[in-house]
């Protein structure tokens, strides 16, 4: 030990050196507090803004324009006697509403005009009428008043007209802009709910588009990807879990899965196109495809969430059922799956949201294509709400846009009712040892 | 006989197996005076009759299924005497075949092509009643000889187990089977479109314009495969993400591990993690609606030329998308540091954000390191955002205003649409799939090596 | 909070039930503390000192002087508050999110907790040394320099030098590691490892040096070390030590106190604790009844 401890430095000095550079180090404090705070805001923005933006756009595409016009199924116009499918394929409901159009407005003349005036109602208005005639035959010859879509740019016009005075007119003209304002006041247009956003397919009209199509494309990918990855990935949970020795392979197993779990989706994509499809020549477009895809891609994250929940199962309920002389098969199968079920369906839940929101190797697989039908089965063409919300952003018709946003609500809703209801199963069913 | 009817009769033929089996067992304990004296419970002995007769005219089938398609194709298109010489000239041909064996094409086909459906049709259906007979027989056959092969001394629960331990050990495989099917998917196009296109002129040619001519006499496009412009464009797009989020989602992890109290964590954690759960495309309609404008006009009131498909706006945006994955693995490996680590030098005086720059993160800085080479392979592979908000065009910028393409988008144009499965255009996806691939491999094989001797370090 | 746990061995095992239940109804009759709390020259003062956990209260109105120059050891069973109250010394307490301390604490009659009181300066004054040696994963060198470093210290390089080879002299290590002070500090034995942890709490040179516990972790050799370099801090430091050794108390310290479920109950010079101990509990304690 020796004496000369810390000669040219007293305590005092220490003290005095410390004091000095207090004020900046604090200040220091203070700046990286703030970072953090600020970095925690920013991600907390990002989130609200994000939400408000879609809901902003979006929350109009559930309401729709509809005009009330007199229909007078008029037999001569329509060319058709009698109400039968032949008849009704043929039958000229355009005229019809032309016909009522002119009624409405009896001071339109000339082509342009008129042609503006016909503007006013959707394309797929004729097919409302033909629906409506078929339902009710005996209506043929008489007349009702309907409440019909608007066109997409009139919707357009009338919604921007509750932001601003002037509203947005795009390819709206003064004329045709005067007429909306008249039917408004009157009362005989009026934004009504919008049905056929979830009761149609897919169209290049914004006012016919919906999202059912796409909904029930994602139910039958879903229903295949859960059918294939949850008994697979809890198969090789299992496996890995209760039986596998540990060696090399093993090991390279466990490599592949957490790596597979990293490995970009678009890349699941490719697989799909050249094994699935060009390979087994399987139907392009298909549930059943995507599906398969979708499950190659969840099955790592089902997997290692299984393999949790049946590593939290304590082994002293293995040794008991041992024990009692019951085979590993049995030990397994009657006492440890059972209480790491709910771990493992809520494993399996995030795989299906996962899987749910996915898009990109679905577009390799030719699940992009325009699809108007609603899909019957898993190998019927279909196209999956993610994609449709890629396809819808990319049309130029503001009306898409609102359509978009809605469809990604829809999208949401479900995503946040999934993993509400994994984080509550797993509240709920947990158990403590 | 149809598929589904075939099914369904084989699901009978199990089920009449399975309590052929468990009656004779029971019959059997009944006459040696109970159940004690069977070698295994009666259910076993249905499930050992039921596996005989299920499990190889299934394994039959569901190999019949796969390759029957493309043995018939081979076989009919070996009996047409001059083929085309090209593969999309025969696609076409088969094609038109199919249609037409299915009656969907009606009129005039040359009597070569008539033949060759009518080839089809009788192939196909001859196969259909092959493929019944073949696996009713195997059905009902092996069903037959394991019910007669029943003893109360057979092992039945052994074998039974055995059974489904392979059916356990195929399902672990699948993690392996997939990436080799990955493997062999990208690799093979991808050394198809070496052929044509030299290695080298890939990985450092500097013009990419993969539009081919579609026919000999068109003007205009050659087709040009340099791949620099993608991989420059990605690297900046992912550089822009992770300027963003590994900031961002480091310090939020720092602040709610190091600072918040309970209620704050418990509040802003959940928050910042819905982030993880919105779906890409979300991402890139926000990014090509709603920030890739915002850029543009507050970029023109500075008076920058910016593109209304910015690597920027793509960029940011992913960085978003990327902050909880990052503050999330972060919080993970700062919480895995000891807190006597924290006290030793708290206890000599350091402020809380010293001892978290100079003791906690160096002590975390491996975990932290993986985290972030994780992300850079997420964001790499990142597709949807960049695909709607980034742009087609190649350009070799270093503006980050300007548009730009990277491999991903590549790949969804090239593939997307109408194609021809071996013109240079689509294989080239498969070698920038196979880039990608490989690259993201390697991030995340270091990234995991790394993780996890960190956490060793702890345990 | 307190678990009383029974030491079956080395007690007399006939009547332990009315030991503890002797114990029990003895602390109720705690009120004030037994002995000297108290001394003229005291470096660290302590009056009436509350702390909580939340609603639990951890410990109970106790005040205690800790003189200039002298070894405090505090003792009782696990559990007893004896941790807890070391950490406010320095204010460690202030890291456990719910913890809230009443009382007057000084430092050479300067208030240690209060609005404007910066613990930055303060622990750099009142020094702390764990249970479980924690050097940082950092060099030798780092570690002890790590202080000085954030302080600012040193002014020069060289100054910073020998600030770490007189901390590293002081704690007995220099001779044993002057040849690797680039290797990590997590490499050295546990004796060793906690010499450098007390190393690096003399570089900043402190005037109070809390010890929570120092040997608990280490075999008796490294023990036998510490408690030697212990006694030759002395010269130079104030020392408070934490033990659950009853031995260690009685080899390095002049004054004893005896803390019980958070109730100081005894304090008086060392020997005279352990040779006469005046609170029936303090007895029951050092002769092994519990603990």
């Amino acid at each position: 030990m020796t004496d000369s401890t810390q000669t040219n430095l007293t305590q005092q000095q220490v003290r005095e050196r410390i004091e000095q550079r207090l004020a900046s180090r604090h200040r220091k404090e203070k700046l990286f507090r703030g970072l953090g705070i600020a970095s925690i805001a920013f991600g907390v923005l990002a989130v609200v803004v994000l939400f408000t933006d879609i809901i902003g756009k979006g929350s109009g595409a559930f309401v729709q324009s509809a005009i009330e016009l007199r229909v007078h199924y008029d037999q001569q116009v329509l060319g058709i006697d009698e109400v039968d499918d032949e008849s009704l394929a043929w039958a000229n409901f355009t005229g019809v509403i032309r016909e009522s159009l002119r009624e409405r407005f009896p001071e339109v003349s000339g082509r342009g005009e008129k042609r503006e005036l016909y503007s006013l109602v959707s394309t797929g208005a004729p097919f409302t009428l033909r629906d409506r005639l078929r339902a009710n035959p005996e209506l043929l010859g008489k007349t009702e008043t309907l409440w019909l879509a608007a066109d997409d740019d009139v919707d357009t016009f009338v919604k921007s007209l509750s932001d601003t005075e002037e509203g947005f007119r795009g390819r709206t003209s003064e004329q045709k802009a005067g007429w909306i304002q008249q039917l408004l006041g009157s009362g005989e247009m009026k934004k009504r709910f919008n049905s056929t956003f979830f009761t149609n397919g897919d169209s290049r009209e914004p006012e016919q588009a919906g999202i059912r199509a796409a909904l029930m494309g994602s139910l039958f990918t879903l229903l295949v990807t859960l059918a294939l990855s949850f008994p697979i990935g809890v198969a090789a949970a299992i496996y890995l879990e209760e039986y596998a020795p540990k060696n090399r392979w093993t090991d390279l197993i466990e490599v592949n899965i957490n790596n597979l779990a990293a490995v970009p989706s678009i890349v699941f994509g490719l697989l799909g196109l050249a094994i699935f499809i060009n390979f087994f020549e399987l139907p392009r477009s298909a549930p059943l495809v995507g599906g398969l895809v979708l499950t190659l891609m969840t099955l790592p994250t089902i997997i290692i969430s299984s393999r949790a929940a049946l590593k939290a199962v304590p082994p002293s309920i293995r040794e008991a059922a041992m024990g009692m002389g019951a085979s590993r098969m049995q030990v397994v199968f009657h006492h440890v799956l059972p209480l790491a079920m709910p771990g493992m369906l809520t494993g399996a839940i995030i795989g299906m949201a996962q899987a749910l929101g996915e898009t990109a190797p679905l577009l390799m697989i030719g699940m992009v294509a325009f699809i108007v039908d609603v899909p019957g089965g898993v190998t019927d063409p279909a196209t999956v709400l993610p994609v449709q919300i890629f396809l819808w952003a990319d049309s130029p018709e503001r009306a898409f846009v609102e359509r978009t946003s809605a469809a990604i609500m829809v999208l949401l809703s479900f995503l946040i009712v999934m993993n509400t209801s994994a984080v509550l199963l797993r509240k709920k069913l947990e158990r403590r040892w | 006989m149809q598929t589904p009817t075939l099914f369904a009769l084989l699901l009978l033929l199990v089920l009449v197996a399975y309590g052929t089996g468990f009656s004779r067992a029971l019959a059997a304990a009944r006459s040696r005076g109970g159940m004690r004296n069977l070698s295994s419970l009666p259910s076993y002995y249905g499930l050992h009759t039921a596996l005989w007769c299920g499990l190889p005219a299934l394994l039959l089938l569901g190999a019949w299924l796969a390759f029957d398609d493309a043995i018939i194709r081979a076989l009919v298109m070996n009996g047409i005497a001059d083929k085309p010489d090209t593969i999309a000239g025969q696609n076409l041909l088969y094609a038109q075949i199919q249609n037409l064996a299915a009656g969907h094409l009606f009129g005039d086909a040359s009597p070569q092509v008539q033949a060759a459906a009518e080839r089809l049709s009788s192939l196909q259906s001859g196969s259909r009643n092959l493929q019944a007979a073949l696996s009713l027989i195997l059905a009902s056959g092996l069903g037959a000889f394991a019910a007669l092969r029943f003893s109360p001394e057979l092992r039945a629960r052994e074998k039974v187990e055995k059974v489904l331990r392979g059916v356990l050990i195929t399902c672990a495989c699948a993690a392996i089977f997939t990436t080799v099917g990955i493997l062999l998917s990208v690799l093979f196009e991808s050394l198809r479109f070496f052929q044509s296109v030299p290695v080298t002129e890939f990985l450092f040619g500097l013009h990419w314009s993969p539009q081919m001519a579609l026919r000999a006499d068109q003007v205009g496009s050659s087709g040009a495969f340099g791949a620099v412009p993608l991989f420059t464009g990605t690297l900046m797009v992912s550089a822009i993400a992770m300027f963003v989020a590994v900031p961002v989602g480091l310090m939020s992890a720092i602040y709610l591990a190091e600072y918040a109290s309970k209620r704050v964590r418990a509040i802003a954690k959940p928050i910042i993690e819905i982030l993880a759960g919105v779906p890409t495309v979300v991402y890139g309609f926000f990014a090509a609606l709603t920030v890739a404008p915002f850029i543009r006009d507050l970029a023109n009131s500075v008076g920058l030329q910016a593109s209304s498909e910015s690597a920027l706006a793509a960029g940011l945006v992913m960085g978003i998308m990327i902050i909880p994955f990052i503050s999330s693995l972060s919080d993970d490996v700062i919480n895995a540091v000891p807190q006597s680590l924290r006290d030793g030098s708290l206890g000599l005086g350091s402020t809380r954000s010293e001892t978290v720059r100079k003791v906690v993160i160096p002590a975390a800085l491996p975990g932290i390191v993986g985290g972030v080479l994780l992300a850079v392979s997420r964001a790499i592979g990142e597709t949807m955002i960049v695909v709607m908000a980034a742009g087609l065009a190649a350009n070799l910028t270093a503006n980050p205003l300007e548009s730009v393409t990277t491999v991903t988008v590549q790949i969804v144009t090239l593939l997307v649409g109408d194609q021809e499965f071996d013109s240079p255009k689509t294989l080239a996806a498969f070698a920038l799939g196979l880039m990608l691939f490989v690259s993201t491999l390697v991030l995340n094989f270091i990234a995991l090596h790394v993780v996890k001797k960190y956490r060793e370090q702890y345990d | 909070m307190n678990t009383m746990t029974l030491d079956a061995a080395g007690a007399e095992p006939a009547k332990p039930e009315s030991v503890e239940r002797k114990a029990v109804d003895t602390l109720t009759k705690v009120r004030e503390t037994v002995g000297q709390p108290l001394c003229d020259d005291a470096k660290l003062r302590m009056r009436n000192v509350n702390v909580f956990y939340g609603e639990a209260q951890a410990i109970h109105d106790v005040s205690l002087d800790i003189g200039r120059n002298e070894v405090v050891a505090m003792i009782g069973p696990s559990g007893c508050g004896k941790s807890t109250f070391l950490r406010c010394l320095n204010r460690m307490n202030d890291t456990i999110e719910g913890c809230r301390v009443e009382g007057e604490l000084s430092l050479d009659d300067e208030p240690i907790y209060g609005p404007r009181v910066d613990v930055v300066p303060l622990r750099a004054r009142v020094g702390m040394v764990f249970q479980k040696p924690n050097p940082f994963p950092k060099s030798i060198y780092d570690n002890v320099a790590y202080g000085p470093k954030i302080h600012g210290i040193a002014s020069r390089r060289a100054e910073l030098d020998e600030i770490v080879e007189n901390s590293l002299r002081r704690a007995g290590l220099w001779n044993e590691v002057k040849d690797r002070l680039d290797k990590p500090g997590t490499g050295l034995s546990g004796g060793q490892q906690q010499r450098l942890c007390i190393a690096r709490a003399i570089a900043v040179s402190p005037e109070v040096i809390l010890m929570d516990e120092p040997c608990s972790a280490l075999d008796p050799i490294a023990t036998a070390r510490i408690e030697e370099l212990i006694d030759e801090l002395r010269e130079n430091y104030t020392i408070a030590i934490v033990t659950h050794s009853m031995q260690q108390a009685a080899r390095v310290s002049q004054r004893t106190a005896y803390f019980h479920l958070g109730h100081l109950v005894e304090v008086n010079d060392t020997e005279t604790v352990f040779t006469n101990p005046q609170h029936e509990l303090t007895e029951a304690y050092i002769t092994g009844r519990f603990g």
